[in-house]
This record gives structure tokens, sequence and C-alpha cells, in this order.
């Protein structure tokens, strides 16, 4: 490990806490523009989060220490995930201690915990959200693993980093194993970040809702943590997104200042990123839960199409 | 009805529309239910109201409606102990009715279910706040809540309560959903959480004064409710209002029609997912609502109707931007009809989801503008037109499917049939006088007052006391029809799908609680 990897890796993380929250507020933004409203500030997500963490926090009684600590497991999950994926730079020290498969476990460990957190409690939402959670996420992640296997047959490796440079230093073509992947990539990321046509996040009706249902019970710090945490998540799914599928200027030395150049192109991509997601959203309605089998299906089938042809005719 | 078999006579009762009175005994008032159901009629209302300051105990009213108008059955019964029959049998919608009877007035049916309906812990179960020794001022500490909810017993049921605080800013209502995974197999309500005694408050008002008080019982149907009550209040006083006044209470009634359906129609695409068609549907519903502030000088319309007429006109200008503004809304939704339409995620979610068809709402009484989704071709505008109703040919809207989807149609062809209205009703408005001075009302009289609102007919029944002052008045909403008809449409869908199908019936809370 050296120092420059290092500092990378640091401003990799820390740019990811400081911006996911702005990527909320943006596709916030976006939405409220298709829709014909005037958006909220796009400083929103962090004025929500700050005050939430200078509230004081209530607690069930009937809560026990998993509902306590849940907050700060996802919490480390998002932050550990934002480590992993090469969002600035590829050459991350932290990244060879774990794989895309790694990277899908870590999700799937924040999901395990907000799941068993809601179910803690002991009301109805809590674990009629969890339930609608686990059945989402037992879908998406097998189809979010094909996504990543297609990038790694690609590459030959499950390394992300190493996926990330692959792609990136081929000359330019279109693959259409990648181009299938792409569109299942899509699919899962609005199901795993509650988007609209699966979850919806703005819903204030608590018999629809499924990661809002498993966090009504938490409030302050513990709240603002998860919605951080959130964020985070839409950040990283972003950034692995971007980094399979547009992985042009990304740094791939060491060299810290070549991750600070990197920055603006992130940002740009985000952007572009995030206007598309508040595009699907307001052109989408939600749809029944039990259409999410049909939907997530379709997304695994895509998945392992994209890997066939990559397989059969090597593209 | 005929009820000349019963070896009863009618007594006229003063209402806009054929209304007869016949008083009953316990024989007769099952005989006469009995005949008016196998003759296709409804139960329109059922109150109590206590006589005992004129020597008579308390007396059950049941108003029914068929094809020839209203018939209005009262019970005498000597004192609390007596018990009347239960209704029930033949009109489920009686259920509830005679519970809040009781609740209020402390008259009882002999029905199995004796379970509290408006009364919460916080009312003591021996003190009724109809009866005429209650002192309005009377306050206790509240009790237990001990509400016995019916249970769906087996393997992997469970249990969701919903309510009375929601997530989101709405009328307070609890609903326990007995669920298999995300299958209800049963919901129950439980309301009166907006009890507000507002048929108390009516006690000894001036009758002129009630009509605020009337368009308050329901905000988004103010106008339905005061002009419900201003015809009744007229009937009373055999006030004849001069026919400006009723070309604009049809105006204006007609406007609540369109500002609430097109409310409805954005918050349905908005429970659906599709936030788009809150905010466009919004937008619509705000230029509507601008526009009566503008020519009326209330959003809402609220006091817009007064007994005797109407408190505001129309001029020139204004008839004129409502013209505009009509043509303008007829393009607008047309467009927005066909994105519902089109939208396929958006149909999924309407189609076959809550539904009810046209037989179980004619078993369970359904009315109103859901009802009409379910093929009851009832429409007070059609079938009993007053004036100016009768000069405008209103095209009456069903449509059979009963589903969410349905109910969404018809809210679209009943707004543009709406815009039609108005437009007609400003071209062919007559000049003249817009109100009169109500005259002295008789005691002891009663009238009744029968308006088409948006969401369904609105009934109030209005008692003169001496002095030009109200002995008892009741106002019924057409959600004590509906509110079990969706405990019927829920079952077998699955949870999510609830909030829809509620939403697609949009029923009051305020209004029925009282």
């Amino acid at each position: 490990m050296n120092v420059g990897g290092f500092i990378s890796q640091l401003l990799q993380v820390l740019i990811a806490l400081a911006l996911a929250p702005l990527l909320v507020g943006w596709v916030n933004q976006c939405r409220a523009w298709l829709q014909n409203k005037s958006a909220p500030s796009l400083l929103l997500p962090y004025r929500t989060i700050h005050k939430l963490f200078i509230k004081d926090a209530v607690v069930a009684d009937t809560a026990s220490p998993i509902f306590r600590i849940a907050p700060y497991i996802v919490f480390g999950a998002m932050c550990c995930a934002a480590a992993i994926v090469p969002s600035l730079a590829t050459d991350l020290p932290f990244a060879s201690a774990a794989d895309a498969i790694a990277l899908v476990g870590l999700f799937a460990l924040a999901r395990v915990f907000v799941a068993l957190a809601a179910m803690d409690t002991g009301t109805a939402f809590g674990s009629l959200g969890a339930r609608r959670e686990m059945f989402i996420g037992f879908l998406a992640e097998p189809a979010l693993l094909m996504v990543l296997f297609t990038a790694s047959l690609i590459s030959g490796s499950t390394s992300l980093p190493t996926i990330v440079d692959t792609l990136a230093h081929r000359e330019f073509a279109i693959y259409p194993s990648l181009a299938f992947a792409g569109v299942a990539f899509t699919m899962v990321s609005l199901a795993e970040n509650a988007r609209v046509p699966v979850d919806n996040p703005a819903t204030h009706l608590e018999l629809t809702m499924i990661h809002e249902a498993m966090i009504l019970e938490y409030s302050a710090r513990h709240l603002a943590l998860i919605e951080w945490a959130s964020a985070m998540k839409l950040f990283n799914y972003s950034c692995i997104g971007l980094a399979l599928f547009f992985p042009f200027g990304i740094a791939s030395g060491g060299d810290w200042l070549g991750v600070v150049g990197a920055a603006p192109t992130l940002v740009a991509k985000l952007a572009i990123g995030g206007f598309a997601l508040a595009l699907i959203e307001t052109l989408s309605a939600k749809m029944r839960i039990f259409r999410a089998p049909e939907f997530l299906g379709t997304a695994f089938l895509l998945a392992v199409l994209g890997m066939l042809v990559n397989l059969l005719l090597g593209s | 009805m005929n009820l000349s078999a019963l070896g009863i006579s009618p007594a006229t009762v003063p209402a806009a529309m054929q209304a007869r009175r016949y008083a009953v005994d316990p024989m007769q008032l099952l005989a006469a239910c009995r005949v008016a159901w196998e003759q296709g009629g409804q139960l329109v209302a059922l109150w109590a109201s206590d006589d005992s300051d004129r020597g008579r105990g308390l007396t059950l009213h049941v108003v029914l409606r068929d094809a020839d108008g209203l018939t209005l059955l009262e019970h005498p019964c000597p004192d609390a102990h007596t018990q009347y029959p239960d209704l029930a049998a033949i009109f489920p919608a009686a259920a509830r009715m005679q519970r809040a009877a009781y609740d209020l007035a402390g008259l009882q049916a002999a029905a199995e279910d004796h379970r509290p309906w408006i009364r919460h812990a916080s009312s003591p179960d021996d003190r009724f706040p109809l009866r005429r020794d209650f002192a309005t001022s009377t306050q206790w500490p509240s009790g237990p809540e001990d509400y016995r909810f019916v249970k769906v017993e087996g393997d992997g049921v469970h249990e969701i309560a919903v309510g009375p605080v929601h997530a989101g800013i709405i009328e307070p209502g609890h609903f326990r959903l007995q669920v298999v995974g995300e299958k209800v197999l049963r919901l129950e309500e439980r309301l009166g959480y907006t009890h507000k005694g507002i048929e108390k408050r009516f006690e000894n008002m001036p009758i002129a004064e009630g009509c605020a008080l009337a368009g308050r019982v329901s905000g988004d149907s103010t106008v339905t409710y005061a002009w419900a009550y201003a015809q009744a209040a007229e009937a009373l006083t055999t006030t004849d209002v001069p026919p400006r006044a009723t070309w604009l209470r049809a105006l204006l009634l007609e406007r609540e029609r369109i500002a609430s359906h097109l409310g409805d129609l954005g918050a349905l695409g908005n429970d659906g997912g599709f936030a788009f068609g809150l905010a466009q549907f919004s937008r619509l519903r705000e230029e509507v609502l601008r526009r009566n502030a503008g020519a009326f000088g209330h959003r809402l319309l609220m006091d817009r109707v007064v007994p005797g007429g109407v408190s505001c006109d129309v001029g020139d200008d204004d008839a004129m931007a409502m013209r505009a503004q009509c043509a303008y809304l007829t393009r607008e939704i047309g467009v927005l009809r066909d994105i519902y339409d089109e939208h396929a995620g958006l149909q999924d979610r309407f189609r076959l989801c809550g539904i009810v068809t046209p037989a179980l709402a004619r078993t369970l009484g359904m009315t109103g503008m859901a009802a009409r989704a379910s093929g009851v071709a009832q429409d007070l505008r059609c079938d009993y037109p007053v004036a100016p109703y009768d000069k405008l040919a209103v095209r009456l809207i069903t449509h059979n499917e009963g589903d969410v989807a349905a109910r969404v149609a018809v809210r679209f062809d009943e707004v543009l049939e709406s815009l039609r209205l108005v437009a007609v009703i400003l071209d062919a408005m007559p000049a003249g006088d817009i109100a009169v001075p109500l005259r002295d009302a008789q005691a002891y009289r009663v009238a009744i007052g029968y308006v088409e609102g948006w969401r369904g007919p609105v009934l109030v029944a209005l008692e003169s006391g001496p002095g030009n002052r109200i002995r008892r008045c009741h106002p019924h909403d057409p959600s004590w029809q509906n509110w079990p008809v969706i405990e019927h449409a829920v079952i077998g869908n699955i949870v999510p799908d609830f909030p829809l199908i509620n939403k697609s019936f949009n029923l009051s809370y305020s209004g029925h609680d009282l």
C-alpha cells in the first residue's frame, strides 16, 4: 500500500459521503421539474440529516439492541461499499480485500439488518415491510450477481478495479453483452433503491410501503444514519453502473491528483444518471407488488442473455 | 311506494321532490321495509330523536327511496327500554345507523351487534347526547377502549392495524385487516374519531343560521349540504326561491363536483405511484378554485348557498371567464384522460382492483358516484330533477365493471358532463333576484332536503321547534351506505391495493361521524 493509494481511497469515501445526499437532492429536484412543480432545494437532504442528528431519539420499549445497532451496521456497510466501488480511481488498496461478490454480500448484510430491526419492534408495518424487502431482495440479488459476472467474464476477474480497468482501456466499441447487462442493472437498481416502479420513496400510504415501512419506528440520529445510508446506497449503485458501463474518466494510477481530476467527470455523469432516474420515475406508475417477480425475473433473464452472448459470441 | 296494503295512510312531507310520511308500529315498520326492498327501494337514512319534552318518548325515523320518491317512516317508542325491530336483515346498511342511533339517542334495535359505533371510550354507557336532558357542557374522563374486532383464525393469518393516525395528513379512521401474506381475508372499519356533536349543535339554532353549520358537516361537500339544508328550510317555511338562485345553486354544485373529481383523479394517479397525474390534476383543480374565489369570493364555495337563495351573483366578466375555463378544462382533461388510459402501469393497478359487482352493490344499498361505477343507475339530478335540473337533461353516467378503473371512468365522464352543464347554466340562467328572506316556520313540522353531491345524495331532515328554531336536524352523508361496501370490495385483494381502493371511493369521515 502506498501513500497515494491511501489518499485516493480516503478521498473516494469522503466524496461518497459528501455527494450522496446531493445526488438524492438532485433526483428530487429533477422529479419536481418533470412534474411541473417548483423544486425543493438541492441541499434539502443535508438539512434533513442535520435536523435529524440534533433531535432526541425515541426508541420503542420493546426494541432490543439489534434495533439500536442496525443503523450503524447499515451505514458502515455502505461506507465499506463506497471504498470498494471504483468511482474515482481503480488503484484502491482496500478494493483487493473484497471483490464484486463480496460487494453484493455487503448490500445483503445491510438489508438483513434493516429487516431484522424492522421486525424487532413487533409492529405490523415493520414485519410487513421486512417481508416485502426480503421478497424483493431474493429476486434482485441473483440478477445483480449475473450482471457482475457478465462484466467479470470480459475481464476475467471478479475484482472490481480490474474489471473497470479492462473495460476502460479497451478500444471503443459497443458490446452487446454489456448492453443486456446494462438494462438488467438499471432494473435491479430501481428495485434495490426502493424507487418507482417497485417502491415509492415519496408515498404517505403506509400499507404500500416497502423500505419506508421498515424504518417507520426510527427517529433522530438513527433515522439520519439510515437516510444517509440510503443516499449512499443510491450513490454506490450509480457508481457501479457508471464504472461498468461508462468507465471513461476514472483515474487508473495511484496518483491522488488524478483522483481529484476524476471528480468533475463523476459529478457530471451522476447528474445525467440522476436525471435519467427521475425521468424513469416520472414516467412509471408503481407496479403491484406481485409484478415485482416478473420485473426482476426479466432483469435476471437479460443478465443471463448478456452472459450467454459473451460466452457464445465472445463479444 | 305503495304501502296501502299495510292499512296506513300517508301525510305529505314538505320537500323538493315527492315525499310521504307514515306513522308505523313495529310490524308495519318491518313490513314497509320489506315491501320497499321487494320494489327495488333503498334505505336512505335512519336516526332517532328524543320527543320526551312533548310527552312521546323516543322516535325512530327511517327514510326509504324508490322510483316514486321518498318515504319517511316514523316509529314512536314509548320509552328507552323498548327495542325496535332490526332492519339490517333487509337493508345491511342499517346496521351501523342503528348502532349510531343508540350511541347518540339511546334507542336500541333488537339486533345482535350492540358494540358502540360513534361513541368511543370517552363517553359513559348511560349518557346519550341527543337526549333532551343532556347538557352540552358535560365532561368526563376517558375510559379504557374495549372494542372487539372480528378475528380470523388459522395458519399464517395475521392482523394489521392501520390508523386512526396515518402516515399522511388525512382524516382519522381505523382499519383492521386480517391477512395471509399479502392477501386480505377481512377488513373491519372503526370510525367515529371525528365525532364533534353536530346534531346536538343544531338543536335550538335559528333555522336561518343552521345552513352555515350544515355547510361544515363535510367541507368537501359544502355546497351539497348547504343546498340540502336550504331545501329543507325552504320547504319548512314554504319560501319560494327566485329562479335565478336555483340556477346559481346548480352552478355552484357543478363547480364543486368538478373541483372534487379533479382532486380525486390526481390523488388516484398518485396512489398508483404516478405522481405526474397528481401534479397535473392539482394544477387544474387549483385553477377551478381560483376562479371560484374570483367569481364567488370563496375557493370552496362555503356559505354561498343560503336559505332563501344564494349570497353571490355572477357578473358578465366572470361568466365569460368561466365559459373559457370550461373549454380549456375540457381540452386538458381529454389529454390527461388519454395519458391515464394508455398508461399500462397505471391501468394494471386500476383494472380488476376492488371490484364491487352490480349485484353486491344492490344488496348492500350502495349509493352515489361509486355505485354508478357498479351499474347502479341512480342520480337525483336525473331521477327527481328539481329546478333547474328539470331543464338541464343531465346525462346519467354508469359503468358496470365496479373496479377502481370504473370509478375513475365515472369521475372522468362526470367531470366532463359537469363542465358541459356549467356552460349551459351560464347561457340559460334567467335574470332576477338571487335571494328572498326566509318566512316563518310553523313549530313541530318536518321537511326534507335531498341533493346529489359529487360523492352521492346528501339528505337533510329538519324539524322545526317553536320560535323559528331547529328542534332536530339530521344530516345524512352517502358515506354511511358506502363505508361497509369497502369492507367487501377489498376482500381477496392484496394489502398495498387497499389505499387505492379506499381512495377510489373517497368517502367522508367527518360527514359520517358527525
